[in-house]
């Protein structure tokens, strides 16, 4: 399902670029895009918008068992980020000192590949983050 | 006002079972089901089967209609129901739903599990269906690593320490000691939990519960005619279901479970109880982190105060209000789709009287929290004993 090549096409703009959506009458910002605003329902105003590329970690956890397609990966981080217009998302963090990964750490985006579990199919690549400062 | 009583029950040993299959499993439970509840196959009119991933698990869809043929119940309606881990508890409330509508009077529930002809990386792909594919799945989340996301978040508000996260695993275990029918047979230490590896910091392998086989039913009938066939009903004085973002990453909070927090308060407004009425609770344990969260949001203690709580021996079975005393999901084990039902059949043993060593002193309200996932679904349910037939 992941190495499928119309998903992983599909989610080249959200993934590449971080494009979601914010809601007009609310001002909330959604990470990925969503179709209605939860809050207003059909009195928000959805329009694209690309998130920031900078937040802070929310929680995290460095994992020891991998799941399938990341086993090679351990330990990892796993983190929930908020960026800078309070939008979270999900994401590894890498390419940070161990001691800098913690709670209200700034970090910012950077490009990476995801995963290959397919040996024989596309390579999905996507935000990760690391930790700045 | 018609209401929901459990006429009957069963549920197979927990633990792996290489010389059963899924059918026999939930067979077995479900025969012992017909028999308690002293009833012929024929009674029943409906069957609701809950089962998270008997595809991944085991190639089989199309699960209603195989539970019917296996006790023998074609062509009554059966349906399979999927809401991850809690398949369980939204099967028995498909069942109560299907009788307080006055479409039927008698409906069997079953729930069933059949985890180990799959290796466990195979078992972790099955299991993580239940968490967001696309932003959790997908960047390496595994389902201990979105539970250790709620576990870090919770130390870092309101000071949870890994040492009380251990201690409901210390608790569930000395529990599952005194059910004959719990996967874990052994008492464990806070140092054995701190010793047993990081599977996802701060979680540890014994923060976790385990990859089991198993199966669970009831039988529901209309409290009036229960009370009529059966010694003592078991009415379902509440049910209530709840659902929330798959991803944790879009929830209001990460500290708090809001679909249990909702379905406990909806629960408690319409049984017309406070949780202090509650006398013990079954809380869907999948981790050490999930049943602090459950107590909080059932409101057992303050919010945020659930790891001293479990800690200064509260939620123990003499403790002032007595959790998963079954060992839960921990120690008695998790057959996903089994599990809300087997929290049912612990509350019937536990208003009866039944439960052996592991026996709650004068229990008369019992209440039973399923969730699945990391949250998205909640069920919760409350149930009593009505004086039957003599
Ligand atoms: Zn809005």
């Amino acid at each position: 399902m992941d190495g499928a090549l119309p998903l992983i096409w599909r989610k080249f703009g959200e993934r590449y670029d971080l494009d979601g959506n914010k809601c007009g009458t609310c001002g909330t910002a959604y990470f990925p895009a969503r179709a209605v605003c939860p809050k207003c329902r059909r009195k928000g105003t959805l329009v694209a918008q690309k998130m920031p590329k900078k937040g802070k970690i929310v929680t995290f956890t460095e994992l020891f068992a991998g799941p399938a397609g990341f086993e090679h990966e351990t330990p990892y981080f796993i983190a929930i980020i908020e960026l800078d217009n309070k939008a979270r998302l999900l994401s590894q963090v890498v390419d940070s000192e161990k001691e800098k990964v913690k709670v209200g750490a700034r970090v910012e985006k950077v490009f990476r590949k995801i995963s290959d579990i397919d040996p024989e199919g596309p390579i999905a690549y996507g935000y990760k983050f690391k930790v700045v400062g | 006002m018609r209401n929901v009583s459990i006429i009957g029950y069963g549920c197979t040993k927990f633990g792996e079972h290489w010389n059963k299959s899924f059918r026999q499993l939930i067979a077995e439970a479900g025969i012992e089901a017909i028999l308690s509840a002293g009833i012929e196959g024929k009674d029943i009119e409906a069957l609701y089967g809950g089962s998270m991933a008997s595809g991944r698990f085991i190639g089989q869809e199309h699960i209603g209609a195989l539970i019917a043929d296996q006790l023998g119940l074609n062509p009554i309606p059966a349906t399979r129901v999927e809401n991850a881990c809690a398949s369980g508890g939204t099967a028995l409330r498909s069942g109560y739903m299907a009788i307080k509508s006055g479409e039927y009077d008698m409906v069997a529930v079953g729930g069933v599990e059949k985890m180990t002809d799959v290796g466990v990386e195979q078992a972790a792909i099955a299991l993580g269906g239940a968490g967001d594919q696309e932003t959790e799945l997908f960047h390496g989340a595994s389902f201990p690593a979105l539970y250790a996301l709620m576990a870090r978040a919770h130390m870092d508000k309101y000071g949870t320490t890994e040492e009380q996260l251990a201690a409901v695993s210390v608790k569930n275990h000395h529990n599952a000691t005194l059910n004959p029918k719990a996967q874990f047979q052994r008492e464990i230490t806070i140092e054995t939990v701190m010793n047993s590896g990081y599977i996802a910091t701060p979680l540890k392998l014994l923060d976790c519960s385990p990859i089991t086989d198993g199966a669970a039913a009831v039988i529901l009938c209309e409290s009036e005619k229960a009370k009529k066939l059966c010694e003592q009903p078991i009415e379902i004085i509440a049910s209530e279901q709840t659902s929330d973002t798959l991803s944790l990453a879009a929830r209001e909070s990460l500290t708090e479970t809001k679909a249990a927090k909702i379905a406990a308060n909806r629960a408690f407004e319409r049984a017309k109880l406070k949780p202090k009425d509650i006398d013990f609770a079954e809380v869907h344990d999948c981790f050490s982190i999930a049943e602090i969260l459950a107590i909080e949001a059932i409101g057992f203690c303050e919010q945020g105060q659930g790891g001293k709580f479990t800690e200064q021996g509260n939620t123990a079975l003499d403790g002032q209000i007595p959790v998963n005393v079954s060992g839960g999901l921990k120690a008695k084990g998790h057959p996903v789709g089994a599990t809300g039902i087997a929290q049912a059949v612990e509350a019937c043993l536990q208003l009866q009287g039944k439960a052996e060593k592991r026996q709650v002193k004068d229990a008369k309200i019992g209440l039973a929290h399923n969730v699945g996932g990391s949250g998205a679904t909640c069920t919760l349910h409350m149930f009593k004993a009505l004086e039957g037939k003599n």
